[in-house]
């Protein structure tokens, strides 16, 4: 069994030295060739009716056929058979605008392609189906003594979605973003062939943050981080303002592997700024007390009732939320060290309650981050002021410090500051207000994240993007027939 | 397509020199509008408009369109889906006509009713099968309060809006879950090209504020909207005035 699946392994992409996971369940073992031949009659995926699709924001929905391939050939055929009005992969749907729906045309649900093909626990890579979940990954490696190089606020996205969009983590001052650990990955292209491409090349750095848009992501290795426990060891203190934020990550960032500071942005005067810091690293083992030392590397999550599906309008006014801004702040000790938390205490606290979206009501909600470089302080600072003046009700922005950026032409990060703020869609004359901070980032030389976005002016982004006509080149080269489109594409003119 | 706000970016305008419609684009090009098609009968008024919402900023196209005719509708119409994703069509044609002489020239009456009822079935079936194939775009239909219950005073148009008011909603109904957005806009009176000249009804209002109403609808998604936002009460409390009362009623 064993040997057989590295013969597999072997057979088909990069070799694997190294041990291949014992006792993994069967739906991880792959049960085909993963090359497709092009003899081979499609077979046909699962495929659903037209049904509305959006992002996690849950604004602008439109209709698309969904698709669910469960193999590499179903994939080939169905981006073969996507019609005038082309395809584009989907995986967990955690981008919150239009990213992964394509009205009119083909949606991939890529989460029927969900196989662990191999693990080297000494060498420590995995390659994978771009279907898995990243809570997935940290199931099967955690008890391993691996952990994902870089995962963002939610366990629940694809590793597909996680080179689309290029993501980034709380450790992204340290390791990068998500294409940095990819060793290589299979891409299905508008031929309906399957290329092998390795970091470095034009279609890697046009792949890793390009939004699904130069084929579909079928596999991907990726370079994983040892961890001797599933705890985080965690310091927190408090930041009395913007100013004290900002000296704050500034001087001692660098001592941590994890760091990520919480906003009130409802906090006005004096107090404009003020926020929660929580930075940590993995814990070592002697950092457990005795009895957790016998299942150092135990994953453990847990997850309240999901928010029901019909949630009033509303719900998060500035007052509900100003008071929780309020009561998070003061709760919180002005300073405490080396805290046992969990994983998902530490990454994921939304996690634990299904279907959060939901709570903003029918409009749905945007998500707007933007960074802007270390030398454009004084750009943070106009558009913290702005949004504090403008009350926005927004709970759980969060700020934190780029590293250095990666190739990816699209890909998002750059050393500066990044804020994410969550803001209900419907309140009054924010469409106008969020033009406004776009022109601000501009002028900073800053850019918006396109896995966030939903309204982007489309005029802004070439400044924000300099290797956008690279990209747009490439696509005309490769996909000459518009095969791969999304409405965030058509929106922004991708 | 549209964003997170509803906003489009591309529109079709059928009745191309309309105030309302014009009035809407306007706003809509200041927000993220580039793409117009303004729809209607070839005249030195269509080109004026087109010249106005091109100063603005936007690419406009002009494109001859008679909701008399529609048996052109499906070629005329279906060049304008050809060249790209309509994000929003603007259902804005109609004539008030002239009731008092109407009633004796029914050739002018069913012209009214031709040009708001089955031009509008027409260009609306065209226009909703085109959008299905997009799989979202909104159309938005301009009825009038005048279709909630005919008047004595204008029963001619009153009536004919009441049949495309009938006919919208249907289609919303059908185009559910389809990706399309159907909204029924029902203004009371507005101080337009139409009105001109005819003593106002209270509650007048202005073509600004119907499409600042329909901008407001496009975000929330909603079916229907009505201008001012008061007349649905009003016309609710309307809707059950026995008809002995109705007819004395000075409306
Ligand atoms: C609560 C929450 C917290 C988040 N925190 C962060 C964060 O800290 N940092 C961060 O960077 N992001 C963050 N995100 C955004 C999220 O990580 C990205 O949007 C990610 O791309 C979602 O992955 P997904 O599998 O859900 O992909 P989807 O949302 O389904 O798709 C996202 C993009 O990836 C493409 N894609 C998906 N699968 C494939 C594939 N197999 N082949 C090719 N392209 C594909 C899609 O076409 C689309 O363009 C957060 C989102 C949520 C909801
Ligand atoms: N004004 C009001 O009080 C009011 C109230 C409720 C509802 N409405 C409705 O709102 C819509 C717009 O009205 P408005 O106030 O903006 O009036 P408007 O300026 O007079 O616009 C009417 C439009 O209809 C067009 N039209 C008429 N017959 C046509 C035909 N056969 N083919 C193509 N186009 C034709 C006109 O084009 P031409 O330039 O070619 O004539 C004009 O563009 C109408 O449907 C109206 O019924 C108006």
């Amino acid at each position: 069994m064993r040997g057989a699946e590295r013969t597999q392994a072997n057979a088909t992409i990069c070799p694997f030295v190294g041990d291949i996971v014992a006792g993994m369940p069967a739906e991880t073992v792959p049960s085909t060739t993963l090359t497709p031949s092009p003899a081979a009659s499609p077979a046909s995926p699962a495929s659903l009716a037209s049904v509305p699709v959006t992002g996690w924001g849950r604004t602008a929905p439109t209709v698309a056929r969904l698709i669910r391939p469960c193999t590499y050939e179903e994939a080939a055929a169905a981006v073969r058979a996507c019609g005038a009005r082309g395809g584009i992969a989907r995986g967990l749907g955690r981008a919150y605008g239009d990213a992964a729906q394509n009205a009119g045309g083909a949606v991939l649900d890529m989460t029927g392609l969900d196989r662990i093909h191999a693990i080297d626990v000494d060498g420590g890579t995995v390659r994978c189906d771009a279907g898995v979940s990243l809570h997935r990954l940290m199931e099967v490696l955690l008890p391993l003594g691996w952990f994902v190089p870089v995962t963002p606020g939610t366990r629940y996205v694809t590793v597909g979605g996680a080179i689309g969009a290029d993501i980034h983590g709380k450790n992204h001052h340290v390791s990068g973003s998500f294409s940095r650990h990819v060793l290589s990955l299979e891409l299905l292209t508008a031929d309906g062939g399957i290329r092998t491409v390795s970091r470095g090349t034009p279609l890697f750095d046009a792949t890793t943050g390009g939004m699904g848009l130069t084929g579909v992501i079928l596999s991907a290795t990726v370079r994983l981080l040892p961890v001797e426990t599933s705890l985080m060891s965690v310091d927190t203190e408090r930041a009395r303002d913007l100013d004290d934020l900002m000296a704050r990550l500034t001087m001692t960032d660098d001592r941590y592997r994890y760091s990520v500071a919480w906003i009130d942005l409802l906090a006005r005067g004096a107090s404009t700024g003020r926020s929660v810091l929580t930075r940590g690293d993995h814990a070592p083992l002697d950092a457990l007390p005795t009895r957790a030392r016998r299942h150092p590397l135990e994953f453990r999550t847990r997850r309240l009732p999901a928010v029901p599906a019909h949630v009033p309008e509303g719900l998060l006014g500035r007052t509900t939320v100003g008071v929780f801004n309020a009561l998070w702040y003061r709760k919180t000790p002005r300073s405490r060290t080396g805290e046992l938390q969990r994983i998902s205490s530490f990454f994921h606290p939304l996690d634990g309650v299904p279907h959060w979206n939901r709570v903003y009501g029918r409009s749905g909600f945007v998500q707007y981050q933007f960074v802007v470089g270390y030398d454009r302080e004084e750009a943070l600072r106009r558009i913290v002021q702005r949004i504090s003046r403008h009350r926005c009700p927004s709970f759980l922005a969060v700020l934190k410090r780029f590293g250095e950026g990666d190739p990816g032409w699209l890909s998002f990060p750059m050393p500066g500051w990044t804020l994410a703020l969550d803001i209900p869609a419907g309140l009054p004359g924010l469409a106008a207000f969020l033009d406004e901070l776009d022109e601000e980032v501009a002028a900073a030389d800053g850019r918006v994240y396109l896995a966030k976005d939903a309204r982007l002016r489309p005029e802004l982004l070439a400044g924000m993007y300099p290797r956008l006509a690279e990209f747009r080149e490439l696509r005309r080269t490769l996909d000459p027939g518009g095969v791969f489109v999304s409405d965030l594409a058509r929106r922004l003119g991708l | 397509m549209k964003d997170a706000f509803g906003t489009p970016q591309s529109l079709l305008v059928l009745g191309g020199t309309s105030d309302i419609a014009l009035a809407t684009a306007r706003r809509l090009i200041a927000r993220r509008t580039r793409t117009v098609w303004l729809a209607g009968r070839p005249s030195p008024d269509l080109d004026e408009a087109a010249a106005h919402l091109r100063g603005l900023g936007a690419d406009v196209r002009t494109v001859a369109f008679d909701a008399l005719a529609p048996a052109s509708h499906e070629t005329v119409l279906g060049k304008v889906f050809a060249e790209g994703d309509v994000d929003m069509v603007l259902l804005a044609f109609g004539v008030l006509g002239d009731q008092a002489n109407d009633e004796r020239d029914p050739v002018a009456a069913v012209r009214v009713a031709q040009t708001n009822y089955t031009g509008a079935v027409s260009a609306g079936l065209v226009c909703a099968r085109a959008l299905q194939v997009q799989g979202h775009g909104s159309l938005v239909v301009l009825s009038s309060v005048a279709g909630e219950r005919a008047r004595r005073a204008n029963f001619i148009y009153g009536s004919s809006k009441a049949g495309l008011d009938a006919f919208a909603q249907g289609l919303g109904d059908a185009l559910h879950r389809t990706g399309v957005h159907v909204m029924v806009v029902r203004p009371g009176f507005v101080r337009s090209r139409m009105t001109a000249g005819l003593p106002e009804a209270p509650l007048a209002t202005t073509p600004e504020a119907v499409a600042s109403a329909i901008e407001l609808g496009l975000r929330r998604r909603s079916e229907t909207v009505w201008v001012p936002g008061t007349l649905r009460l009003v016309m609710s409390a309307l809707r059950h005035v026995p008809r002995p009362l109705f007819r004395r009623l000075p409306l």
